[in-house]
């Protein structure tokens, strides 16, 4: 099976962005239990791509895969392409992959024995950056991308535990920032946080996408409708569905993708 | 009749709180009457000069146990340096990479480690170490008494481990650090609290020991001479001087009793202390 193709590029269709990542073939397993079968995408960049479908579909496990987390887990196995640019992902030693692919998770995690700028500059001093000026500079600018700073300037050393879980969340994306990765994967990362502070993040998510590349995975339909240029259905570990959100939220072309975003199942 | 059986039961009941409650009581009051008993039998030989002073000649009234004092906080000391890294590191590998066969043996190991009686471990360290030298010494005591705390600090240290949330270990993953970055720098910290207080209960513990001690750090009644010596500790002290047939030695040992419970129990306290604030 060839990549499935984007939609005709016509008047409606964003600005058409370079690919960032594509995916070709790719099936993933955990031990016995095969997840993923034949997943083809290619994700724009700049822009924000959500993979939606109920759970258990394959979600989570597809963007695991694109930073390689996805073998961090015992037993667990993928194969097929990846493509970051034009480097095979596969290929690349992960650790520096997943530096230029960061990850946000379902549940805030910051580091608790760190304070809230050490969260932050986390990522560049244990890769050994120790430049003191270098790191302030970063966690400022981290901390004003992920829409924190004016919340925590006056308390960059108190523990990044005691921050509300919202905050918590828009410290894990400034942790993932000051890396500066090309593309930021983000796994449910509003499912633990109130409405408030889910507002907040999408937002912030809008913002950022001038810069790098986002995919979303969401439960929430009406989230990836207002966040993102792109969605994925995926359904039983197979990708029912990949285009233009506003298409597929309006006119989508296959059964299942209808039936679920009209929530006849799922 | 309904009312005779629920009278009856309440009376059962009774009885039955009553004697859980008395077993309780028992099960600590153990502690108290040991603690007060020391103190009491040791506490009139106790003063400054029995703590600083070295031990006079048999047959002659005085002196003091300062010898077994520095000879324990040495003997524990080396015990701990030796010890301690190996436990910890044991113990992340079984936390952190240990899988499979090899990980099970090594787990299990410990823990038949942990029930190894004493003494056996002690005639073990003289067989490794004072046979071949030809000599009881300091170093032979450290390490019958590393010996027992290596499986204990390994448990532990694994124990805490496991207790790190694995997202923790994903969210650093995922910033691109490499995974023995992760271990050392944030998984140990994150567990740090309650590895360093199961290594400071192993040290309370083993500085408790006498058997390993008997055919290893052997005693001695002079100052200390260097680790490959002979020394004298506490409970082997206490155990020398309990066993003589003397009045002034039995009291010493009551006071030495007295002492080695105060640092057992001020270490204990210290490290559950230690343990009980934490964030979040």
């Amino acid at each position: 099976m060839r990549p499935m193709s984007l939609p005709a590029e016509s008047s409606a269709t964003p600005k058409a962005m370079p690919i960032a990542m594509s995916v070709r073939d790719l099936r993933a397993s955990y031990g016995a239990a095969s997840v993923l079968k034949d997943v083809n995408l290619e994700v724009r960049e700049r822009t924000v791509t959500a993979i939606i479908g109920p759970s258990g579909c394959g979600k989570s496990t597809l963007i695991r895969c694109l930073n390689r987390m996805h073998e961090a887990i015992p037993g667990a196995t993928c194969d097929g392409d990846i493509l970051l640019g034009d480097r095979n992902a596969l290929a690349l030693d992960p650790v520096l992959l997943r530096r230029e692919v960061g990850m946000v998770f379902q549940r805030p995690n910051p580091f608790p024995t760190m304070t809230i700028a050490q969260n932050v500059a986390a990522g560049l001093v244990l890769n050994g950056v120790c430049d003191h000026a270098v790191l302030a500079e970063t966690v400022e600018k981290s901390l004003r991308r992920a829409a924190l700073w004016d919340e925590v300037k006056d308390k960059l050393d108190a523990p990044g535990v005691g921050l509300s879980g919202g905050q918590q969340q828009r410290l894990c994306i400034a942790r993932a920032l000051a890396v500066e990765p090309r593309v930021l994967l983000l796994d449910e990362p509003c499912s633990a946080l109130d409405p408030i502070a889910t507002g907040r993040i999408e937002e912030l998510l809008l913002q950022i996408k001038d810069q790098l590349t986002v995919v979303i995975v969401t439960h929430n339909m009406q989230q990836a409708a207002r966040v993102s240029e792109y969605t994925v259905f995926m359904l039983m570990g197979e990708m029912v569905e990949y285009g233009l959100t506003r298409q597929m939220f309006t006119k989508p072309t296959d059964k299942r993708t209808e039936d679920y975003i009209t929530g006849r199942f799922g | 009749m309904n009312d005779l059986v629920y009278a009856r039961r309440k009376k059962v009941n009774a009885l039955m709180f009553a004697l859980t409650a008395v077993c309780a009581t028992l099960a600590s009051g153990t502690l108290l009457a040991i603690l007060g008993y020391i103190a009491w039998k040791g506490g009139s030989s106790l003063s400054w000069s029995f703590l600083v002073n070295l031990p006079k000649p048999v047959g002659e009234h005085g002196g003091g146990i300062a010898n077994a004092i520095v000879g324990s906080a040495k003997v524990v000391g080396l015990a701990g340096v030796l010890g301690i890294p190996v436990g910890v590191s044991a113990g992340v590998y079984l936390a952190e990479y240990g899988r499979g066969k090899y990980a099970f043996s090594v787990r299990y190991a410990a823990d038949i480690m942990n029930g190894v009686p004493s003494i056996v471990v002690g005639l073990f360290a003289y067989a490794l170490i004072v046979h071949p030298m030809k000599k009881f010494s300091a170093l032979s005591g450290s390490v019958a008494l590393a010996f027992i705390m290596v499986p204990i600090v390994l448990r532990n240290t694994e124990e805490f481990l496991r207790l790190v949330p694995g997202t923790i270990r994903e969210a650093a993953l995922a910033l691109g650090v490499p995974r023995w970055k992760v271990t050392l720098f944030v998984i140990l910290p994150t567990a740090g609290r309650g590895i360093m207080t199961g290594a400071l209960l192993a040290l309370a513990r083993v500085a408790g020991e006498t058997a390993p001690l008997i055919f290893t750090a052997f005693g001695n009644r002079f100052a200390d001479n260097g680790w490959l010596n002979p020394i004298a500790t506490l409970p082997h002290t206490i155990y020398t001087y309990a066993i003589s047939p003397y009045e002034d030695w039995h009291n010493q040992a009551w006071a030495a009793a007295l002492i080695l419970m105060a640092f057992v129990l001020v270490v204990n306290v210290t490290a559950r202390l230690w343990l009980r604030p934490r964030l979040t």
